[in-house]
């Protein structure tokens, strides 16, 4: 029998979870190179994680919550807006705005839990104040609390099509447009996307692939060494999570510090032209669809520069990143088993040279 | 306290999920419902500790169910959002049952496999958000009977054992001695065990040879070998533990055998941890000997022939016919009606159209808590897809000479192709010398298909008749899982094996005519591509009595056969 209980809407048993520290995790550079990317540049839009099963992938993300600099919000604003932000007023947030003061909160990072209805991501009509007062008011979903941060969907290949459809509308234009059950809403909803997936469960679609800015293989490590180290430290972080996570929190605040630098730069970061004629040259050689995997490039190679100090974006730093923002926008041959990856590498070296 | 470890592997998984329920995961028990399988069970829930949870969860159950959602009526009376909890809720550190594991949809699986990943439930529904920390242990009762019947791949993977049922005998002797209080105390001594470095070596460096992606393996193998150490009283890790714990983790990830590795994995990992590595005499093979052993011959020689099977998501299938259903398939939206027999009524949207009226139709009717009108009444559409598999029948005979094979296979890859666009799964039956031979389950990883299609030899008779029946088998078993199966059939229409393996071109080709027919009586969609040099009524006979489209290779080139199919198929 189904036990009932009245519950405030937000609701949340048991104490706060120790997140798994993000520089712990062993390996898997490629990831955490993307995460750290988009990190620095929201507008590269979206990773996709996609790889073998129990590799880190959840892990790597979840922890990348607790790695991300604090940032500034209008407090009680459902849509943690920046003080100066001229998107909100105050129908969206309740507070007028000669009354707001911010304060620091962390970047949201929203898992998109499985089963989820389309009304929590969207938000809706508040059936409480609906039901008690007869007002129609908007209840701001996931979306709204993705605002200027993290949407992680794990198992984005399971996820239904249309939410998914949704979500990448959003995430494409920075903004969610409610409108349903008589309310017409629309709020600031502007967050990196970030899927995870296992290829055997069913591939992604083309154009869905091709709406994630950076794509990543992330595969098992290949080495016992790695692989006993990654026993070793999941051991130690679920026998003492506090402990385990004090012994890294240097190096996480180390990676938190190189991206709040790497953010303040990137303004500042010169791209030459010649760097832009190799970007574009890559991506004829490849024949990728559109300029998005251009742009894509660039802002991935820029964020990168910054993450490393330097005031310009080099040839070398578009190779690095080149397999990363272009690998999942290759036109696909199903019949074709040679890694994206590969293909890539091929033609960075052609056009850059070793 | 020094109690012997039971020896039979079935009372082994029992004591170490109960010791370790957090680092194990759960069972999968394959196998038809039993005795054997109802005292495992009854074992198992006597070792937890008292008043756990035991929550049954039906094969047909409801994402609000598993979740938990809106409570219709107390959210009605109370003018509250009520929130009924779900069934993973109630099992928190306790034991989630799943009946008929094998045909829980995707979907549900990966709710019960996420929420015990995360330790923690997240609930997004019904203008409801709540997270909750808990934490259950599985056992998945698997009732699958062939290959194509198995548990989500996601879920298998979480869960740290495998048992059949059939090995259950006889597993009580052992068990006996232990109760629940001697769990709890086991538990205690967990977290002081040491595990020698040498010993982690060792559990990847056999993960590694068995060709286990995933890293849960290593940690299984960790956790049960810790529980172990720790139910036999000892400070720490022992080999022994640690081959038992390889022996129950191991066997059903394996994907290849440590042979087939090269160079061989044990060396490999000698080489590399070299200035602090333990003892570097003792085999390593201790672990990797202990899971050979334990291997069932028939599965050494599956491990051998073929990448393990991966089941598919249920993401595919565009190209079926999309059929609109009231109670089936997935929700696209809600509508307005007042017909709400034989359809699932939206609670919420129900309420949300009824909630802004309620201060105005209260002062109509002071007395009632909520009015509902006609018009407020909403119920869920959905759609059901049916994932199409297509199955290709291919004559590889020595009648189809090296060259017509070639065309045909070029014929297949185009097709291919189309399955892609169309999320279809393909599958692969050949039929050459004396039999027919599946060559590949219906899969949607189309390389492999090229890969076993460019690997398909040519030559030998032409057992006709065993190929249709072997195609006949395969659709019938797509047809029930609720898929729709076509048949593409690409032969001479020459038979010469009859359906008993012996030569004679006339028994052969009555055979293979009658064998037509039932395919035809079965009613599926099928298609015959003539693959002789100047098309014989033979093979047009053959289309007619299987009721199939018939088409002739030699008009078309491969992509004007490509076209044909597609026609064909989809009317």
């Amino acid at each position: 029998m189904a036990r009932g209980h009245a519950l405030p809407k937000q609701w949340r048993c048991g104490g706060e979870l120790t997140m798994f520290p993000f520089s712990a995790i062993v390996g898997q550079d490629d990831m955490k190179l993307g995460l750290m990317i988009a990190a620095v540049d929201q507008s590269v839009g979206g990773v996709l994680l996609f790889g073998d099963r129990g590799t880190g992938k959840s892990t790597a993300i979840r922890a990348l919550a607790s790695l991300l600099p604090k940032m500034r919000a209008v407090t009680a604003c459902p849509y943690a807006c920046e003080l100066d932000s001229s998107h909100c007023d105050a129908s969206h947030c309740g507070v007028e705005r000669s009354k707001r003061r911010d304060k620091l909160m962390p970047v949201p990072v929203v898992d998109l839990p499985l089963g989820v209805t389309e009304d929590r991501v969207v938000g809706a009509l508040d059936i409480e104040r609906a039901l008690v007062h007869g007002e129609k008011a908007f209840e701001p979903g996931l979306l709204a609390r993705a605002n200027r941060g993290f949407l992680y969907i794990d198992e984005v290949n399971l996820l239904e099509d249309h939410i998914v459809d949704l979500l990448l509308d959003v995430a494409a234009s920075g903004e969610n447009l409610v409108e349903r059950e008589g309310l017409s809403v629309q709020h600031p909803a502007r967050f990196v996307l970030v899927g995870s997936g296992n290829p055997e469960e069913g591939e992604l679609r083309p154009q869905l692939l091709d709406r994630f800015g950076l794509a990543v293989d992330v595969s098992t490590p290949s080495t016992v060494a790695n692989r006993v180290e990654v026993m070793k430290r999941r051991d130690a972080y679920e026998s003492d999570h506090a402990a385990f996570q004090r012994k890294w929190s240097r190096q996480d605040g180390k990676l938190r510090r190189q991206i709040v630098k790497a953010r303040e730069i990137l303004g500042s970061i010169q791209v030459d032209d010649n760097v832009l004629e190799k970007a574009a040259e890559i991506c004829i050689a490849l024949e990728t669809d559109g300029s998005r995997g251009e742009l894509t490039l660039l802002r991935a190679a820029r964020a990168y520069a910054a993450l490393h100090g330097k005031e310009k974006v080099a040839e070398r730093d578009l190779k690095d990143v080149a397999h990363l923002a272009l690998g999942h926008r290759l036109r696909r041959n199903p019949l074709d088993e040679s890694s994206a990856g590969v293909r890539v590498e091929r033609v960075v070296s052609e056009v850059i040279g070793e | 306290m020094s109690r012997e470890l039971p020896s039979h592997d079935a009372a082994l998984v029992a004591l170490l999920l109960a010791v370790d329920p957090n680092g194990l995961g759960g069972v999968a028990l394959r196998g038809m419902p039993s005795p054997e399988r109802g005292d495992w069970l009854a074992q198992f829930k006597g070792l937890l500790p008292k008043r756990s949870p035991y929550i049954k969860v039906p094969v047909n159950v409801s994402e609000d169910r598993l979740l938990g959602g809106l409570d219709f009526a107390a959210t009605v009376s109370s003018k509250k959002p009520v929130f009924a909890t779900g069934l993973l809720e109630a099992a928190d550190g306790g034991v989630l049952v799943l009946a008929m594991a094998e045909r829980l949809p995707d979907a549900a699986a990966s709710i019960v496999g996420d929420a015990m990943d995360r330790r923690t439930l997240l609930v997004e529904r019904d203008g409801v958000t709540r997270e909750c920390r808990l934490h259950y242990t599985v056992v998945a009762l698997d009732e699958g009977i062939d290959d194509d019947e198995q548990i989500a791949a996601g879920l298998a993977e979480r869960l740290a054992f495998q048992l059949s049922v059939r090995d259950l005998a006889g597993f009580q002797s052992g068990l006996e001695n232990w109760t629940g209080e001697d769990v709890l105390a086991v538990r205690g001594r967990l977290a002081s065990m040491r595990v020698p470095d040498a010993m982690l070596e060792r559990f990847s460096g056999a993960a590694s040879a068995f060709g286990l992606a995933s890293l849960r393996g290593d940690l299984f193998m960790l956790h049960a070998a810790r529980a172990l150490a720790a139910l036999s009283d000892e400070a720490e890790v022992s080999e022994a533990h640690a081959a038992i714990a390889a022996r129950l983790v191991l066997p059903h990830r394996a994907t290849r055998m440590p042979a087939e590795a090269e160079p061989p994995p044990a060396e490999e990992e000698q080489q590399e941890p070299a200035p602090q590595s333990g003892p570097k005499d003792i085999p390593d093979d201790i672990l990797v000997d202990a899971v050979l052993a334990s291997l069932p011959p028939d599965l050494l020689e599956k491990l051998s022939q073929s990448m393990p099977r991966s089941r598919q998501g249920s993401t595919g299938g565009r190209g079926g016919p999309a059929t609109r259903s009231r109670l089936r398939g997935r929700p696209i939206g809600v509508e307005a009606t007042k017909q709400v027999s034989g359809a699932r009524l939206n609670v919420l949207a129900t309420l949300k159209a009824a909630a802004p009226w309620q201060s105005i139709r209260r002062q109509a009717n002071a007395a009632s808590v909520l009015e509902l009108r006609p018009s407020d009444l909403h119920v869920t559409r959905y759609q059901d897809r049916v994932e199409t598999t297509t199955i290709f029948v291919v004559d590889a005979s020595g009648s189809q000479a090296a060259q017509r094979l070639a065309e045909v296979k070029g014929a297949i890859e185009l097709l291919l192709n189309d399955c892609y666009v169309r999320r279809d799964q393909v599958a692969l039956i050949a039929f050459r010398k004396d039999a027919a031979e599946v060559l590949l389950e219906p899969t949607r990883a189309l390389a492999r298909v090229k890969r076993s299609l460019s690997a398909l030899p040519g030559g030998g008779g032409t057992p006709l008749a065993a190929g249709l029946d072997a195609a006949r088998q395969m659709a019938e078993t797509v047809t029930r899982q609720g898929r729709t199966a076509a048949i593409v059939l690409m032969t001479d229409g020459r038979a010469n094996i009859a359906r008993d393996g012996r030569p004679g071109p006339d028994r052969a080709e009555s055979d293979a005519i009658e064998a037509a027919k039932c395919l035809r009586v079965s009613g599926l969609r099928s298609l015959l591509v003539d693959t002789s040099r100047r098309p014989k009524p033979r093979a047009r006979q053959l289309a007619s009595a299987m009721g199939a489209a018939y088409v002739a290779l030699p008009n078309a080139d491969a992509s004007g056969i490509s076209g044909t199919v597609q026609r064909r198929l989809a009317s």
